[in-house]
């Protein structure tokens, strides 16, 4: 019986660790799994407020996000691969069009 | 209180592949390291009753998505990332107790409101498959056919994004 603010609190933590790399990091790779990281972390609150409240719908939704992270994931490593043929880098920091 | 020893073990393995996920240099290593942390979660879904929900996770997410990522890094032979010249000053004074002082507050509010007191029910089985299914083909129906449009969507824009123009 593990009171539902634990699961909250790994899941804040989880959160702030994909924010973290989402600013720290400087490959496009890893920024893009940062924000897996971060979807996860809130399908982890989802998953605990369902089992809390006794409700399934915060599962249903952890269903939703899951496809919309996979549509996410293979539009963006899609746009991953366009980027990387134009510039040939994978480096942030470099690809800096629209910067004034 | 074997809850709370599984629930400490696996947030623990999922709170040191984050950590190693922002550590390591090479992208494959924060893949792995965020396949770990989808195996800790699947885990943790599974102590929470959400059986579908954890089944998933490992085959959509740590074996579909992650796949995936793997894919893309081997295909475009991505490299260490070149290291920062040096963190800021301001991130150090400011950033780094700025975010102790926030996750302390959070987790204080957290733990100690009311309602999140109240224990999580743990291996009651609420998110087996088939009440999942009965709520997704009748309250849910409709957005469950609209996810299968913008699968279809993505589909379409991954192949048209990545195809390579002549």
């Amino acid at each position: 019986m593990v009171p539902l603010g634990y699961y909250l609190v790994l899941s804040a933590i989880l959160f702030a660790c994909g924010v973290a790399g989402f600013l720290i990091k400087r490959n496009i790779i890893t920024i893009f799994m940062s924000i897996e990281l971060m979807l996860n972390a809130v399908n982890l609150s989802f998953v605990a407020f369902a089992a809390h409240w006794h409700m399934l719908s915060g599962q249903l939704f952890v269903f939703f996000v899951m496809v919309v992270a996979a549509a996410e994931s293979a539009v963006g490593l899609a746009i991953i691969i366009a980027v990387f043929r134009t510039r040939a880098t994978l480096d942030v920091d470099r690809v800096d069009l629209l910067k004034l | 209180m074997i809850h709370y020893l599984l629930f400490f073990i696996f947030g623990a393995l999922a709170l040191a592949g984050a950590i190693n996920l922002l550590a390591q240099k090479h992208p494959i290593a924060s893949a792995l390291s965020l396949i770990v942390v989808m195996g800790a979660l699947a885990a943790e879904y599974l102590l929470l009753g959400a059986e579908f929900v954890a089944v998933i996770q490992i085959i959509v997410y740590a074996g579909a998505i992650m796949v995936l990522f793997i894919f893309v890094i081997m295909l475009l032979n991505a490299g260490e990332e070149a290291s920062s010249g040096g963190s800021s000053r301001v991130a150090w004074i400011f950033g780094f107790p700025a975010m102790l002082a926030i996750g302390i507050l959070l987790a204080w509010v957290l733990v100690k409101r009311d309602p999140a007191n109240m224990p999580v029910p743990v291996g009651a089985t609420y998110g087996s498959p088939t009440l999942i299914a009965q709520q997704l083909f009748k309250p849910y129906l409709l957005p469950f056919e609209v996810t299968s449009i913008l699968v279809l969507i993505a589909i379409m824009g991954a192949v048209v994004l990545a195809r390579k123009e002549n």
